[in-house]
């Protein structure tokens, strides 16, 4: 018995429409995003706890807020729209040297808009191998979207103007310069990471709560009858692929400019595309939360396995630590995908669930 | 006639090569028609097999049995291993997801590549090691007719054959055994098979062992070519364009598919990769399956699909 709901009535269409028409979700999520934008970066500043060392903005929370935009991406693609992609790296690819050769090649242009305009170039291309999912569908595309991943691998190692013709084919970002804001330190890095996903997280949460969304759930749970219903399929399909593009390519830039700072085109191979496709299956098809929840799953895991034993005094080997996080992923997904094919988001809504009538859950 | 025998060599082995993917794209054929499931694992499957065979073989070897006995009992250690790895499939993962769609089933499935690539470098671990069962040199024929002759590599011919007896023998059990046939409804519908009284996990278990022998014969081919070491498993990616092109259900798709990828392939490294700046090898298969999947939505071979409501 955490918290009652009770007394909290919907008066106007607003109320009964909003985000989190609950008080206590409100307030939870302001206590979370106060946490994220004041303490935190006060903490760091002060050098207090664990946030005073640059490690966890490093190795965790920045990589977390990026990965967690582009699992947002494919989750609209996939768990919305129930096109399976295995084609995400390829888009972060794009979205991240699209941002290089903007910057470079129109240094007038402010950092943002080039970010911005990168998340525009992978919508296009997204646009573009959407095509075939008017036609194909399921395994098909699937194999389709390892087209497009296949593709961009090789388009960016062997076409030595996509990187500026450097010879080792690694690039460097530019100066994250935002109107005067130069962002450097790992807590500024972060902080322009956690702006970028909470604006992106809330459009996508608005997007999916409108009518295009509820046109891409029609069309993922049956095309067919979508269409008849009278949705057109080329419109929710196109707009999906297109939507979902743009928010992996602008994660796709952030990682590159915000995370790596120095990347080569093996940074967005077909692993990546796993991994992101990991994150939405375990975190929860179908759910921004979700998105979260599995990024931070699919980034600690590793981390995890590698400092859990040693505290203990059984140090894995890398190679160990390598292979067992493959194989619990594996086993993961299949458990998941058998007990609860929402994952961790509608593990976390039951809870709710429970927590609400405890004790006494009658 | 001056480019025609570069041309013949580049073709003929290109089609060799293709024979090549279809092993591999023959184990995917099998359990899709017999179980509906898309396996992405199947190249993880060939990596376990080929992992499960070097290591015994060279545990053999090093026990001082001779070659063709070693040969022998790894083989049927491999064997055995693909079988446990079919039962445990079948019993924990796809047994529960019976009668989901089937997106559940191909992710499940992406979710065992995982776990038999995870526990086949545990358990055998994860260098290259050199496997040598097929002669690997070449033969040169045709010298009188064209300068130099053309070269054709003994391990290419020797995994047509075996690809060969493999879709002749499969095509006939699928046709006229009772299983086979079993197979194919439990393809059909999973759940009207079962009111027939068609044992479905039984059924299961003989189809993903049949892939896993499958498998292993890939391994033998694969693991003489490149040795046995985890790139192995990329091969699953390239023989879905394969796939694609040969249509899901098609056994001789799987073959002509893997002639049209490889010979393309080849070919458009050779004529048209110096125009574009080469490796066009990595994306071409892709491409080609894309055209032809905007023409042909099935597959050249597949069966037609019919959309209900």
């Amino acid at each position: 018995m955490l918290y009652r709901e009770a007394g909290q009535f919907k008066t106007s269409y607003a109320g009964d429409m909003a985000i989190f028409p609950i008080r206590q979700d409100r307030i939870g999520l302001a206590i979370l995003l106060a946490f994220a934008f004041v303490v935190v970066p006060l903490l760091a500043y002060f050098e207090i706890g664990p946030f005073g060392h640059d490690y966890i903005f490093k190795a965790i929370l920045i990589p977390f807020l990026i990965l967690s935009l582009a699992a947002i991406g494919l989750n609209i693609l996939t768990g919305y729209c129930g096109q399976i992609s295995l084609g995400g790296g390829a888009f972060m690819a794009i979205g991240a040297y699209a941002a290089y050769n903007f910057s470079l090649r129109i240094p007038e242009l402010p950092l943002l808009f080039s970010i911005l305009l990168s998340g525009g170039m992978a919508a296009f291309v997204g646009i573009l191998f959407g095509i075939p999912s008017l036609r194909i569908k399921g395994l098909y595309l699937a194999v389709a979207t390892l087209a497009a991943q296949f593709f961009f691998d090789w388009l960016f190692l062997r076409v030595p103007w996509f990187t500026n013709y450097t010879p080792s084919g690694s690039v460097n970002a530019p100066e994250l310069n935002f109107f005067g804001w130069v962002v450097n330190t790992p807590a500024e890095r972060y902080m322009l990471a956690l702006m970028f996903v909470t604006v992106f997280a809330v459009i996508a949460k608005n997007l999916t709560r409108g009518n295009i969304g509820r046109q891409w759930m029609a069309i993922r749970d049956m095309d067919i009858a979508a269409e008849l219903m009278g949705i057109r399929p080329l419109y929710a399909k196109l707009s999906a692929f297109a939507i979902s593009s743009f928010f992996i390519g602008v994660a796709g830039a952030l990682w590159a400019f915000v995370h790596l700072g120095s990347w080569e085109p093996l940074t967005f191979n077909i692993e990546r595309s796993f991994q992101l496709l990991f994150m939405v299956i375990i975190g929860g098809l179908g759910s921004i939360l979700g998105c979260f929840l599995g990024a931070a799953f699919i980034l600690i895991l590793p981390i995890f396995l590698d400092q859990v034993p040693h505290a203990m005094g059984v140090p894995l080997s890398v190679e160990t630590v390598s292979h067992l996080v493959y194989i619990i992923t594996g086993a993961l997904i299949c458990f998941l995908l058998i007990v609860e094919p929402h994952g961790f988001a509608r593990l976390w809504a039951i809870a709710k669930e429970k927590l609400r009538l405890w004790p006494f859950p009658y | 006639m001056e480019g025609l025998g570069p041309f013949l060599e580049v073709l003929i082995g290109g089609l060799l090569a293709g024979v090549l993917y279809s092993l591999v794209a023959l184990g995917f054929v099998l359990i899709y028609k017999a179980s509906g499931v898309f396996n992405f694992a199947q190249g993880a499957m060939v990596l376990l097999a080929g992992l499960a065979l070097v290591r015994s073989l060279d545990f053999l070897v090093a026990k001082g049995l001779p070659f063709e006995v070693a040969v022998v009992g790894a083989l049927l250690f491999a064997g055995a291993i693909m079988a446990i790895t079919a039962w445990l499939i079948e019993r924990y993962v796809l047994g529960p997801l019976l009668n989901q769609s089937e997106m559940t089933l191909f992710m499940s499935t992406i979710g065992a590549t995982f776990i038999i690539e995870g526990a086949a470098q545990m358990l055998f671990g994860s260098d290259v090691y050199p496997l040598q069962l097929y002669p690997t040199d070449a033969w040169i024929i045709l010298d009188e007719v064209f300068p130099g002759g053309i070269l054709i590599s003994k391990l290419d011919v020797w995994g047509a054959v075996i690809a060969g007896v493999l879709v002749a023998g499969l095509a006939a059990f699928f046709q006229w055994t009772r299983t086979g046939r079993a197979l194919r409804a439990v393809a059909d519908d999973h759940a009207a098979a079962q009111s027939v009284g068609i044992p479905i996990n039984w059924i299961w278990f003989v189809v993903w062992l049949i892939a896993g022998l499958v498998a292993v014969v890939a391994a033998t081919v694969w693991g003489t070519k490149l040795g046995v070491q985890f790139s192995i498993t990329f091969l699953a990616l390239k023989a879905l364009p394969v796939l694609i092109i040969g249509g899901f259900t098609s056994i001789p798709g799987a073959i002509v598919g893997g002639l049209v990828i490889g010979a393309g392939e080849k070919l458009a490294e050779i004529y048209l990769g110096p125009y574009i700046g080469g490796g066009i090898e990595y994306w071409f298969a892709y491409v080609l399956a894309l055209a032809v999947l905007l023409v042909r939505p099935q597959g050249l071979f597949g069966e037609r699909i019919i959309e209900r409501i």
